[in-house]
């Protein structure tokens, strides 16, 4: 596709308006400083209720327990708050925290960033693993995380300048609170000159997060050869919506021009060797395995379909005949290949990929020509097949308006997708939604509905308040029957699924269902091991694979790694190693990537016991917060099997083969409602014997509580406070 | 070192320069099979003015490549080194002029090597090959 990507709209007259009406609240002065072997050894606090910023040491105990990422925010988090604490209260805190790999170059996939807070959906922590260059830029302005806490009493921007070491707080009159303009325009007014550009990364939200619980954070990146920003996103649980609350329009860092070796790691020399033997593999076998670098991870869209696992219309069904009109053939052609396509550099998996020129056809900014980034898998999948939504023209205007607005479009994708069935089943109509028709593939009523969210009107605003949130509303107005609410509306612990349809995967029933934060794909994402790969035959090795993969994934996030290069493409020989599912020579690469950044010895085993003691304690801090015990484990049935008459018989004949040969009775005779029910208790009842094995596996109790002996042996029981709550809970 | 300049203030944007690349150098170098791609580049503002997209063998890419794929020849040039290669992008990443160039097929990337082929096709003898010291390479 030919684009001319200089006629994108630029916002001039926007940024003029920022430079003549900003304002410094206050000016600081620190020591900018480069990590060694991964560290800076110092965090940052910053109040912005009182503008108060403190340097914090990171502690011998810190690196040991929580090594950095998703488990410096965690204890973090851990101590800023009270069981009584909620998202809105000022002590509740944003964690932005890179991890001591982060921002290597060297080595693919290590820019991202772990954002953690107390979630508004959720009411326990919530982590989400960013890309985009403010980790990095954080970290090599000189400091290992970023506490944000309190409330500002007006709309405050937080700017770290790493190369001259001042902070400010600035507030602009009338500044543009949408990501594409703000960051846009923040870039710019913070760059000393358009080379200087690529050192500036903005933190921001935008009008959808004031008004939701759903709302997300972008992080910045300056693309050179398109010549504007794009976002990454921390998306899930409502981080977004915590940041606007607290009044932060954007925390800005300009950090030093990148080059090879800032982390100043223990051993190049192995570094440099791990790095090139796999981005040669990345080289040689990407094009015969997924075709990341070209498409990026939209090529799932067909595969998902393939095998009867694409999400179409809230988790009904498995595929569809338009899949093919949003799938990568399509994305391939559509998305301008103009650069190395990494959310930060050095990345050869290079999934980042961009749309160009896409005219607005709604919405505030109707007329505007945008770049959109992606779609990514999640987004094609949940904004468009879940939704019905098969023109790839409105599935980038929803993905855009999402990202501009700060919702996270997993989550919008699966709760439009339920307000779609609900309207489907009568439970919503025209009066209901307030004249949206909210019928399948109705993407103008979707998009109306966001506008709505992000103008603070309508039933946009019910809608915000998440699956959750809407099944408690639609129950108080007597609007359709509760259970089935409850079994349609894809969401565990108060979080929106991702976009898997689990029905006829097990192990992903209990990756969705078991995590922690709640049903995402980034902590275990094995339907493509158990349902295309074919990897996890008995129920042992799903048990197993519930325990070790989560784990796994956990430690991505303590570092700063992406999860995606380690196993979407793989060694030419992985499929004769003994555990094929684990890519035995990735976890190698991590840990060799590992020992050579901080100097540390650890092994693959010393790997998961890393994450375990971040796993474990998180689990805790849920149990805290009042939330972690089995009965916030239990799926809606949705996720599980066939709600409806409609799907059971889209899938008669497996339903019924599993009947006669796995629950022994003969479907023969029997009408659908008994065959229903005869499945939906098997099911369940398998779910459960899972979910027995897997707590057992993890060393906890049967009621989904770490147990003290499990506490002893991470070494967690040298805290009082989480020997406490195990205690408290019978653990 | 041998360094490819622009007058621009000469040009008139006519592209019969990033035309020749196409054909000499993409096609015939670095065997792509698409025309359309040139390690020169000329932007037409539209308004008589325009930005030139070339490599001025500044070196930062030799600095940031994993691989030691990337060196200067005798020339001062700097070349690819095509086995060295990992494909890794970090060079397409890191050129500020964006001079070195995305291969469609994510095979090596590829730039300018200051052959001169374009400086023949300028009828206003716009471009030049000129012999400059070479920059001690920069801290970046
Ligand atoms: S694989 Fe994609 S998401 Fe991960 S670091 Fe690379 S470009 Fe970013
Ligand atoms: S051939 Fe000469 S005049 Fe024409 S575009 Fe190239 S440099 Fe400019
Ligand atoms: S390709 Fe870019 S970075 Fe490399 S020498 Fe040329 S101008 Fe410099
Ligand atoms: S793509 Fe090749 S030449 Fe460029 S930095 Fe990587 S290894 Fe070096």
């Amino acid at each position: 596709m030919d684009i001319d990507f200089t006629l994108r709209t630029e916002y001039h007259a926007e940024l003029e308006r920022v430079r003549a009406s900003r304002k410094v609240l206050k000016e600081l002065t620190f020591t900018p400083s480069l990590p060694e072997r991964g560290y800076n050894g110092r965090t940052l606090h910053v109040d912005v209720g009182t503008l108060a910023v403190a340097e914090k040491p990171v502690t011998a105990q810190m690196k040991d327990v929580f090594v950095g990422g998703r488990g410096f925010g965690l204890w973090y988090l851990w101590n800023a708050v009270k069981p009584t604490t909620r998202w809105n209260d000022p002590e509740n805190e944003i964690i932005i925290s890179p991890g001591p790999v982060s921002g290597i170059t060297q080595y693919s996939g290590t820019g991202k960033s772990l954002v953690v807070s107390l979630s508004p959906q959720t009411g326990i922590p919530i982590d989400s693993n960013v890309g985009g260059y403010f980790g990095p830029f954080l970290k090599f302005s000189g400091f290992d995380a970023l506490e944000l806490q309190g409330k500002a009493e007006d709309e405050v921007i937080l700017f770290i300048d790493g190369q001259k070491g001042v902070m400010r707080f600035e507030r602009i009159e009338g500044c543009p609170e949408d990501s594409h303009v703000l960051a846009e325009v923040l870039t710019a007014l913070y760059a000393e000159d358009d080379a200087d550009r690529v050192n500036v990364s903005v933190v921001s939200s935008g009008a959808a997060a004031r008004n939701s619980l759903i709302g997300m954070l972008n992080f910045s990146w300056f693309d050179q050869r398109r010549g504007c920003i794009r976002l990454k996103q921390a998306g899930r649980g409502g981080i977004g919506t915590v940041f606007r609350d607290k009044k932060i329009l954007a925390v800005v860092c300009r950090g030093p021009r990148i080059k090879p070796d800032l982390n100043h790691v223990a051993d190049k020399e192995v570094l440099a060797q791990t790095a090139i033997k796999y981005h040669m593999e990345i080289r040689n076998n990407d094009p015969h395995q997924c075709m990341m670098r070209r498409n990026g991870t939209a090529h799932i869209v067909e595969i998902m379909d393939a095998y009867d696992l694409l999400p179409v219309h809230n988790f009904q069904y498995g595929s569809h005949p338009d899949t093919n009109r949003i799938d990568s053939a399509y994305w391939q052609q559509r998305c301008t290949q103009r650069t190395s396509d990494g959310c930060w550099y050095g990345c050869s998996m290079a999934c980042a990929k961009g749309a160009d020129g896409l005219v607005l056809k709604t919405g505030p900014y109707k007329g505007h020509m945008v770049t959109v980034d992606g779609p990514e898998y999640e987004n094609a999948a949940g904004l468009g097949s879940n939704c019905g939504v098969f023109d790839p023209d409105y599935l980038l205007e929803l993905n855009f308006y999402c990202d501009t607005y700060g919702i996270c479009t997993i989550t919008w994708g699966t709760l439009c997708a339920f307000v779609m069935e609900c309207y489907q089943r009568g439970i919503l109509n025209l009066e209901r939604t307030g004249g949206l028709e909210l019928t399948w593939g109705n993407a103008e009523a979707d998009l109306e509905m966001m506008h709505q969210l992000a103008r603070g009107e309508g039933f946009g605003l019910i809608a915000g308040q998440g699956v959750h949130g809407m099944k408690r509303i639609f129950a108080e107005r007597g609007w359709g029957d509760p259970a089935l609410l409850q079994d349609i509306g894809m969401e565990v612990k108060g979080l929106e699924y991702s976009q898997y349809m689990s029905k006829e995967s097990l192990a992903q029933q209990g990756g969705y269902a078991l995590t922690n934060k709640g049903p995402q794909h980034d902590e275990a994402w094995l339907i493509f091991m158990d349902m295309v790969n074919k990897q996890l035959p008995t129920f042992e090795d799903k048990a197993e694979a519930l325990y070790y993969f989560p784990l796994f994934r956990t430690w991505f996030g303590l570092n700063g790694f992406c999860k995606l290069p380690w196993n979407d493409v793989v060694p030419s020989d992985n499929g004769t190693t003994s555990e094929p599912a684990k890519v035995p020579e990735h976890v190698q690469n991590y840990v060799d990537v590992f020992n050579a950044t901080t100097g540390m010895k650890i092994d693959k085993d010393e790997l998961i016991h890393q994450s375990a003691k971040v796993y474990n304690f998180q689990r805790v801090f849920n149990i805290r917060m009042g939330k972690g015990l089995r009965q916030h484990d239990v799926p809606p049935y949705r996720s599980v099997g066939p709600v409806s008459r409609e799907e059971y018989e889209s899938r008669a004949e497996r339903y019924d083969k599993q009947m006669r040969e796995e629950i022994g009775v003969d479907p023969e005779g029997k009408s659908l409602e008994e065959k229903m029910a005869i499945t939906r208790e098997f099911r369940m009842n398998r779910y459960f014997k899972l979910m027995d094995s897997v707590y057992q596996r993890r060393g906890w109790t049967p009621d989904g509580v770490p147990t003290q002996a499990r506490l002893k042996e991470l070494g967690l029981d040298v805290f009082p406070e989480v020997v406490e709550v195990v205690k408290a809970h019978g653990g | 070192m041998r360094q490819l300049r622009i007058d621009l203030t000469k040009c008139n944007y006519g592209k019969d320069c990033a035309h020749e690349c196409e054909s000499a150098c993409a096609t015939r170098v670095f065997k792509l099979d698409d025309p359309a791609l040139a390690a020169l580049h000329i932007r037409d503002h539209g308004d008589g003015t325009g930005t030139t997209i070339l490599c001025d063998q500044c070196g930062d890419c030799v600095v940031v490549c994993p691989a030691e794929a990337l060196k200067r020849n005798k020339l001062g040039v700097v070349m690819i080194n095509k086995s060295l290669c990992v494909g890794c992008y970090m060079c397409v990443g890191f050129c500020e002029k964006e001079a070195f160039e995305r291969n469609p097929d994510w095979a090596e990337p590829y730039k300018c090597t200051s052959c001169g082929i374009c400086v023949k096709a300028c009828p206003h003898a716009a471009l030049e090959i000129v012999d400059v010291p070479e920059p001690a390479y920069r801290i970046i």
